[in-house]
């Protein structure tokens, strides 16, 4: 059973960092799609929600071409940097980023949709540069949408199965998360295991689930 | 008073969903209070952004009190925070997240965080005892009645010493009695501070009660010099 607590800890540490990454571009990101008008806009938007309704052994097989040791992105790491991605945790981590990035920049640019631009108008006449009108204004009237889809984007990065697996592949303690070793552990025939990993993986969903239910974008936010 | 303190020329065509209105906004006035006096869907409002900078025009001039803002020729082009222009918008905008207090001391702070719910600061405590909103003064702007609002965004508009002041029908939103009282209020003020003032309003009453001198705004363009106001007083 301590593999099962190793696991647990992997698949903690890669949900992480895939939602702390999923915060940066997906606020980033949904704020200039909510604010911005350019040509392909629609478009663009279309290709960041892809991730949740393509196969996820889909998106794993097109990130192996593209961080592979041949793709283009992977070699450029490995011989400028000596980064190989494929096979470690942090491939895990880029992996399970993908799948849940459309959950964070589609709540987010909802929310921010949400926010009056008016609002955004009346910090610039105060003399507010653009920068903290975002920090002071956009972010914290958008913030309970934001905070739904790390919390939803955090759970998917929980279960991510399929591009981890094609990514990172199955290796005890470095890259094997609890859903894969629920896999392992059926297939292998251990049932305890598997029943005690099955049962750790939805009391785990759950929390973040009730959490994330309590958080889901209302009315304006009143903070103090 | 010879001195022309608002000096607009402006340009703008706006595509909205297949239909076009073409903005073409001229007038220069030395009234230190200047009301725009046309029909919703003339233009008024998208008149006051450009002056404030918050919408692009084509092409035109701005100048306010002596100060370029905007002139296309010369590639003069100051964003919204060097203007120093006090805008109360119609619907207020206050911030909803913020108490009064702090959406009054909003300009008073210039980093990346808002003022503190204990902010303390001679100039925002001055305008909140002008106002008289010490008793809501820890409220947030849903909290407090339409009137208070309007005093609200009057005083975090003018906490920074602007060098005019911009407003959007800042009484629509009220009922007649307060409308009425407001309209002094504000009549005074302006007196007092010797802020050149610009409003924009649909309300005869407005014009006048408030006004020096009426622009007439139809269909994107004005229609009505300041130097005949007299028509204007008629209705």
């Amino acid at each position: 059973m301590e593999g099962a607590w190793v696991a647990l800890a992997l698949t903690l540490k890669v949900a992480f960092w895939a939602t702390a990454l999923n915060l940066l571009f997906g606020v980033g990101i949904g704020y200039a799609m909510a604010r911005w008008r350019f040509a392909g806009r629609e478009v663009l938007d279309a290709v960041f929600t892809l991730p949740m309704v393509m196969p996820p052994t889909v998106l794993g097989y097109y990130l192996l071409v593209l961080i592979g040791t041949h793709g283009p992105l992977g070699a450029w790491l490995l011989k400028h940097a000596g980064i190989r991605l494929i096979f470690t945790w942090q491939g895990a981590v880029i992996a399970a980023m993908v799948v849940s990035f459309p959950l964070v920049f589609k709540g987010a640019r909802a929310a921010f949709e949400t926010v009056d631009a008016q609002l955004e108008n009346a910090a610039r006449t105060l003399g507010i540069h653009e920068i903290a009108v975002f920090f002071r204004v956009s972010l914290p009237l958008a913030w309970r949408g934001i905070l739904a889809g790390l919390l939803l984007s955090f759970a998917r990065a929980l279960g991510e199965f399929g591009a981890t697996l094609m990514v990172a592949g199955s290796i005890p303690g470095r890259t094997q998360t609890l859903s894969i070793a629920v896999y392992e552990a059926v297939q292998a025939g251990q049932d305890d295991v598997a029943n005690f990993l099955v049962a750790l993986t939805s009391i785990t969903c759950i929390a973040v689930l009730l959490a994330a239910g309590r958080l889901v974008p209302g009315r304006v936010a009143p903070r103090d | 008073m010879a001195a022309v303190i608002w000096d607009v020329d402006l340009k703008r065509v706006l595509v909205h969903e297949g239909s076009r209105f073409e903005l073409g906004v001229r007038f220069a006035s030395d009234a230190s209070r200047l009301v725009l006096y046309g029909p919703s869907g003339a233009g008024k409002t998208q008149t006051l952004k450009m002056i404030a900078g918050i919408a692009r025009p084509d092409s035109g001039r701005v100048a306010v009190a002596g100060r370029t803002l905007f002139d296309s020729k010369a590639g003069i082009r100051l964003s919204p925070q060097d203007r120093r222009l006090a805008c109360v918008f119609q619907d207020y905008a206050l911030f909803p997240h913020l108490s009064v207090r702090q959406n009054i001391a909003f300009a008073r702070r210039s980093g990346w965080l808002n003022p503190s719910p204990q902010v303390h600061d001679a100039q925002v405590d001055r305008w909140i005892a002008a106002f008289h909103l010490e008793s809501v003064a820890g409220h947030l702007p849903h909290q407090i009645s339409g009137g208070q609002r309007q005093r609200t965004a009057l005083a975090r508009a003018l906490v920074n010493e602007p060098t005019a002041l911009l407003l959007d029908e800042p009484f629509a939103a009220l009922d007649n009695a307060l409308r009425q009282r407001l309209r002094g209020e504000l009549k005074d003020l302006q007196a007092q501070l010797r802020l050149p003032m610009l409003l924009i309003t649909h309300d005869d009453d407005d014009v006048r009660l408030l006004a020096d001198q009426v622009v007439t705004l139809q269909a994107g363009h004005v229609v009505e010099a300041p130097a005949n106001q007299e028509a204007a007083f008629v209705g």
